[in-house]
């Protein structure tokens, strides 16, 4: 009796892995495989010379690509694309989710029509990006859509240039790049210690200790000994003409996450919104206090989706502003044309390594803590 | 337990990851020697002037505007080789955006069209012809006398050392300054012959608030710029540049750039958002004096504005480049590997011709490559444009792929839009030197 249910649990289990062998398969094949030779690729020279030959010549160069990217004299642009790709993501965050939770907890409020509000909302996400590139196009020229809204109050014409200004402020040296990044880090790292400290964590405070220290001497001393990562000044920030395509994105999306947010709060029970109530709490208080933190694995999973789409931004900008409008630009326009037009596939490739990683910044830890959260 | 899973996990990962690089990375470890190598062997046309038969496939961008152009030439074709079946694959996108695309991945996959429309010249070149991937048509040139009816500068530009790669099929100008003559009358200027002067006169007409100098988008701003370079350069230094026989950051080069940013100084503060035609309308409408665009503008203000050339609107080479012929050309070629060479030839036989040639430009609103084309069909523009022609100087187009190959195309563009952001000419042409030894420029 034993041996046959043994029996069939083995050959459930063959039948099994048989099924779903062929999805392996190709996902080993169409996405591993090609992550793969997408890696291998940004660590040759593919693209130098005769690129397009039945046999092209490639030789392994290690991270010389990357190394390029970050400190070449050439790729000023890809500096400044990485650049406005951190300022796409925390401005298309902060306005989705400010918006869209605005809109969520006026629409909470039982109101009117509120079916009717709530597809207005959400309509523009099932635009197409190249849809929502064009119709801003429009709005953002300089002399017509958004630019007239004044003259309907009498008001003389605005003069802002909405995708090609080329001011641009909050501007950073990036030969002081390292030091930039290693405050943060060292006064992360500086809590760190002391907390695995105060929880008597001795070796691991220790560890976080000498890291605090070394950052410490890097941002006092070896900042003016070491050479500079690049020879000569070159400044970045925040171009204005990204302000306009930041716009657009917000239009688009904040009417999903108030589709998330106002899921969010319709599930909250009715009794703990009574509970506040009765203990005295105004709307404003329930929101802030309570209804807020209490969607905050909504705010996590929106946070995750917004920030990989602001990493895929490519259409939105191709139709808005244009491949060569370098004050838009952003990574994944420039891996395109450094690939397609330029036949540079070595360059390209290790540009599209570089989002490839950020995107794993962010969709790692969320898959670990849903993992987690899934186990318990 | 839970550790070897991991283990087991991570192990499953890496292998996925190094067997599928190493099956699609093929082909790869190669030894230095082989382009050199596959140099001597080019492959040259054959022409056993058999009657051609069987389909053939021409890969172009010509839809929409440019589509009765294409199906003038078609006709003639036609007319002479009734056996073949045209197949005519046309993908939309100005200047062949999308169609390069589209080209590269069939090239790459094994099936490559017949023939393929292309820019002559390094566009050509710097992609197809150094890979080995093109065949060489000089003993067609020759069967045919093209090498005396097409000029000798001309030759030179679309060819290599190894052979001659495409047959041009028209003739587009790129320095040409256009104006409205009744306007430059009215505001009291004239159009300047050089630099200096146009500064003189840009003062005048911004004094009376007029804008000088209308500019569009991103590669309009490239094509300004080979205009200024030859007006400061010459003609002698402008194609040294190219041969790599003049560094980018001689003062010379570095004076371009200078030049470059003052005339900046006088274009409208949109530009960046502007298209072509757009920055045209504001010299129709009366807004700005000048624009320097290519020939493709007279064919968008008489056949799309319905102006008349010389009257409604005048033309004059830009600044200090009289006497010389900035061109560029689509052309067709025969990619190694085609499936019907035999009509290709035929294809390109008429591409050539006069008769082909004159019932293709006239439509399309450029002129015939060959110094001998009938100008009683062509319109008053173009019959200037001809004279030009056969008389001048000629050199090529950087911004339509005439002299430098895609690589420096697609990194000068990026250099431009750094200049355009800090004007510092010494760091632009430091970066153009930098690019040009990264793209081979000169070798």
């Amino acid at each position: 009796m034993a041996a046959t249910i043994s029996k069939t649990r083995q050959r459930d289990k063959l039948t099994s892995i048989f099924i779903i062998l062929p999805s392996i398969i190709l996902v080993g094949i169409f996405i591993y495989g090609f992550i793969g030779t997408t890696i291998y690729t940004s660590l040759t020279d593919w693209g130098k010379s005769a690129g397009l030959a039945l046999n092209p010549v490639k030789h392994f160069i290690g991270l010389g690509n990357y190394k390029d990217l970050f400190t070449g004299f050439i790729h000023s642009r890809f500096r400044q694309d990485v650049t406005n790709t951190i300022f796409y993501s925390l401005f298309l965050l902060a306005g989705t989710l400010a918006l869209g939770l605005f809109l969520a907890i006026l629409l909470d409020r039982a109101v009117k029509y509120e079916g009717l509000f709530r597809t207005i909302f959400l309509y523009p996400m099932s635009l197409s990006f190249i849809v929502t590139g064009t119709i801003w196009r429009w709005l953002l020229s300089p002399n017509g859509g958004i630019n007239l809204i004044p003259t309907a109050f009498g008001l003389p014409k605005s003069n802002f240039l909405w995708i090609s200004s080329r001011t641009s402020i909050l501007t950073f040296n990036w030969q002081n790049l390292p030091t930039i990044l290693f405050i943060p880090l060292g006064l992360l790292t500086l809590f760190l210690t002391f907390r695995n400290i105060r929880k008597n964590k001795m070796t691991r405070g220790i560890v976080y200790g000498i890291i605090t220290l070394l950052l410490l001497l890097y941002i006092t001393v070896l900042r003016n000994i070491i050479p500079p990562i690049l020879p000569f000044k070159e400044k970045h920030g925040l171009n204005l003409a990204t302000l306009g395509i930041i716009m657009a994105g917000i239009w688009q999306y904040s009417g999903y996450t108030m589709a998330l947010y106002l899921a969010g709060l319709r599930g909250l029970s009715e009794s703990m919104k009574e509970a506040a109530r009765l203990d005295g709490a105004n709307e404003f208080q329930y929101y802030w206090k309570i209804a807020i933190p209490n969607v905050k694995p909504i705010t996590l999973s929106a946070v995750i989706i917004l920030a990989h789409i602001s990493l895929k931004l490519f259409d939105l900008i191709y139709a808005l502003a244009g491949a060569d409008n370098i004050n838009t630009g952003h990574p994944a326009i420039n891996m395109y044309l450094t690939t397609f037009r330029a036949n540079q596939f070595a360059s390209g490739a290790s540009m599209a390594v570089i989002l490839f990683v950020l995107a794993a910044l962010f969709i790692i830890p969320y898959m670990i803590h849903s993992h987690r959260e899934r186990k318990y | 337990m839970m550790k070897r899973r991991k283990v087991l996990f991570l192990a499953l990962i890496v292998s996925l990851l190094t067997a599928g690089s190493g099956v699609f990375a093929n082909g790869t470890q190669e030894k230095a020697a082989a382009p050199a190598a596959a140099k001597a062997n080019v492959q040259q046309v054959v022409l056993d002037n058999k009657t051609p038969g069987g389909d053939l496939e021409i890969f172009s961008w010509w839809a929409g505007d440019e589509g009765p152009a294409l199906a003038a030439l078609i006709k003639v074709f036609k007319a002479n080789y009734p056996g073949v079946n045209v197949i005519n694959a046309t993908i939309t996108g100005g200047s062949g955006v999308n169609a390069k695309a589209v080209l590269k991945t069939r090239m790459l996959g094994g099936s490559p069209p017949d023939s393929f429309q292309v820019h002559a010249g390094q566009e050509l070149i710097g992609t197809w012809v150094i890979a080995n991937r093109m065949v060489d048509l000089t003993p067609l040139f020759k069967e045919e006398g093209w090498l005396k009816v097409f000029p000798k500068d001309l030759l030179n530009l679309i060819g290599t050392k190894d052979g001659i790669w495409s047959v041009p099929v028209n003739i587009h100008r790129s320095n040409v300054m256009w104006y409205v003559p009744a306007n430059l009358k009215k505001w009291g200027v004239t159009a300047p012959k050089s630099w200096d002067e146009f500064f003189t006169t840009a003062d005048k007409l911004k004094a009376q608030g007029i804008i000088p100098l209308a500019l569009g988008q991103a590669w309009t701003v490239n094509h300004l710029w080979e205009s200024v370079a030859l007006g400061v350069l010459g003609a002698d230094d402008y194609d040294a540049l190219w041969k790599g026989k003049l560094s980018w950051t001689d003062p010379k080069v570095v004076n371009v750039w200078k030049t470059m940013d003052k005339v900046l100084k006088y274009t409208n503060k949109d530009a960046a958002s502007l298209s072509w035609q757009q920055a045209t309308d504001m010299v129709v409408h009366g807004q700005a004096a000048f624009n320097i665009m290519g020939d493709w503008a007279s064919g968008y203000m008489s056949t799309t504005l319905k102006l008349t050339p010389k009257k409604d609107y005048g033309w004059s080479p830009s600044p200090g480049t009289n006497g010389t012929f900035i061109f560029l050309a689509d052309s067709f070629g025969l990619p190694v590997g085609a499936k019907n060479p035999d009509a290709t030839v035929a294809w390109l036989k008429t591409c050539g011709s006069k008769k082909g040639q004159d019932a293709f430009n006239p439509l399309k609103g450029s002129i015939s490559a060959r110094t001998d084309s009938d100008l009683s069909l062509y319109n008053v523009y173009s019959q200037s444009a001809a004279k030009d022609w056969a008389s001048n100087r000629i050199v090529g187009s950087l911004t339509h792929g005439v002299v430098a190959n895609e690589g420096f195309m697609n990194d000068f563009s990026s250099v431009m839009e750094m200049f355009m952001n800090n004007r510092d000419a010494q760091q632009a042409a430091n970066a153009c030197q930098a690019i040009a030894i990264q793209n081979g420029i000169g070798k």
